[in-house]
């Protein structure tokens, strides 16, 4: 079965990207794919690259990251909810004439029309939140 | 347009205490735009989303009532409520705007089975 995830809730606030971190890799130990991780509301926190926990705790963009480099899950980030939390790539951060930027690849900046597309292409969309 | 193209998203969040209910709209806006048939269904604090009487939040936060009020110009007519939704903030269905409908709540497990792409915010 194919799986698409909704991640609504930032790392450190809230237990819910953790838990839809555990539900890819349960999910995926079945034999099933996840075809997506799309990222809103507080959730787009998972995606800045300055976030920085002390040493034992686990970097959640960093797990993210591996889990896109070792299972091919995309991850997209909706344009509007980060923006107007902060969180933008440099290409943003120049247009809207910001000095600093903080989110890259292989997270990508979409529309909520891409939330939309992986509802209709997976089996299932699970919500985190 | 079929059953199986229509989406359903529901809005438990009320509006001023975090941005869950704007975000939520705007993900039925985005699908209407895209030429889907969306239905809203309200559920627990949600409600308070439609309250016709509501002012704007606190200094610097957008209201919400103009978002409701655009539904209709997006073809979103279906603004459900549960009857036990109401009862349990003390609220009768004059007080909501006149979009929104009252359904009993024997009917949802039907409204949601029927729905292919389900939504909660």
């Amino acid at each position: 079965m194919e799986y698409g995830l909704l991640v609504m809730g930032a790392p450190y606030t809230s237990a819910a990207p953790h838990s839809a971190l555990r539900f890819a890799k349960a999910v995926i130990s079945r034999g099933h794919q996840v075809a997506g991780v799309f990222f809103y509301q507080e959730g787009i926190h998972n995606a800045s690259c300055l976030m920085t926990p002390p040493q034992d705790e686990l970097n959640m963009r960093d797990a993210w990251i591996a889990l896109h480099h070792e299972h091919g899950v995309m991850l997209d980030v909706c344009i509007a909810a980060a923006l107007r939390r902060g969180v933008m790539s440099e290409a943003e951060a120049k247009r809207h004439g910001q000095a600093h930027s903080n989110l890259d690849a292989p997270f990508e900046l979409t529309g909520l029309g891409q939330l939309l597309t992986l509802q209709q292409r997976c089996d299932r969309l699970i919500t985190f939140a | 347009m079929s059953h199986e193209h229509e989406r359903l998203v529901i809005i438990r969040h009320a509006p001023y205490s975090s941005n869950a209910l704007r975000e939520g709209l705007d993900v039925a806006l985005v699908a209407a735009a895209f030429g889907q048939t969306v239905s809203l269904l309200f559920l627990g604090q949600g409600v308070l989303a439609l309250l016709k009487e509501q002012a704007a939040g606190a200094p610097g936060q957008k209201a919400t009532l103009p978002t409701i009020d655009m539904l209709e110009m997006y073809d979103i007519d279906q603004l459900l409520v549960p009857q036990s939704a109401l009862d349990a903030l003390n609220l009768q269905a004059a007080q909501l705007v006149d979009g929104a409908t009252v359904v009993a709540d024997d009917t949802l497990p039907e409204l949601v089975q029927r729905h292919s792409y389900v939504m909660n915010f």
